[in-house]
């Protein structure tokens, strides 16, 4: 899209990262179909983060073209694209880099 | 239509005969599409024997079902660089978890089937229905929204073509259905 967004991390659970070298992402990447609303509203049921900061990362998605929703383990990132897919969020996975 | 509301914890509204045709059809044409694309999966003795099912591992060719149905790794992207065996992961996501997928997209356009009343009328949903109300429809909006080509500079004219700007039409509609029912679950 337009600048390369800074990769940041959210939610990073300690005995996730100690496990492997570097965890993987899962990254939630715009698109001109879903609503800034359902966006931020499935971002608060799958991940259960609060209204502000499911907004913050909505906003990034809109307006950096991508945002990192979650990270950890290879099983945990595989899930939360799963759950993202079924909401209709185009959502990948990819190592930290 | 009226807005969605809440009601003692369900979320309410009256739909025309029409608009619940629209949306029958619709939900019931995206179940019909991805019910296809789940007869593609490779049928083998062991899959049965263990009930372990397997999806494809390409990506469907029809732009709609792949928008429906994306790959858990990105492979266009510019920004990175693609590691090794990227490739055969992303096909090896895709055959573990599409038929799930199915699955549930399926259920969520049943779920719509069965609550949304066939003539209109009245519409009450618990939470969970509203759900995947939310999903169906954000479904339905997503094949329209690929089958017109929408991006972010949104057509501001209403396309020529008679059956594109029906669809169009229909679109708009369903990002204000949507839309409502996402105020409602949230206020």
């Amino acid at each position: 899209m337009t600048t390369p967004a800074e990769v940041e991390n959210t939610q990073v659970e300690p005995e996730e990262t100690a496990a492997s070298e570097r965890p993987w992402v899962t990254i939630v990447w715009n698109d001109p179909v879903n609503l800034m609303s359902y966006v931020t509203y499935v971002l608060q049921k799958i991940f259960g983060y609060s209204q502000e900061h499911a907004t913050k990362l909505m906003l990034d998605v809109h307006h950096k073209g991508r945002a990192v929703v979650s990270s950890g383990s290879r099983e945990k990132v595989e899930g939360d694209v799963a759950k993202l897919h079924a909401a209709g969020l185009w959502a990948t996975m990819q190592h930290d880099s | 239509m009226q807005d969605w509301t809440r009601d003692n914890g369900r979320l309410v509204s009256e739909l025309e005969p029409n608009e619940a045709a629209v949306i029958r059809g619709l939900v019931g044409e995206i179940r019909d599409m991805l019910a296809g694309r789940a007869q593609q999966a490779p049928q083998d003795e062991l899959a049965e024997l263990t009930g372990m099912r397997t999806g494809p591992s390409t990506p469907p060719e029809e732009g709609v079902l792949a928008r429906l149905l994306p790959d858990f790794i990105r492979s266009d992207r510019d920004t990175f660089e693609p590691e090794t065996g990227e490739a055969d992961t992303a096909g090896a996501l895709r055959s573990l978890h599409e038929p799930e997928l199915i699955d549930h997209k399926s259920g969520v356009a049943t779920t719509v089937l069965e609550t949304c009343p066939e003539r209109g009328g009245t519409v009450s949903l618990t939470e969970d229905q509203a759900d995947s109300w939310l999903t169906a429809i954000n479904d339905v909006r997503l094949a329209l929204g690929t089958a017109l080509g929408i991006s972010e500079d949104f057509p501001d004219e209403p396309p020529r073509d008679e059956l594109q700007r029906e669809h169009y039409y229909v679109y708009q509609w369903l990002t204000w259905v949507q839309d409502s029912m996402i105020q409602a679950l949230t206020s």
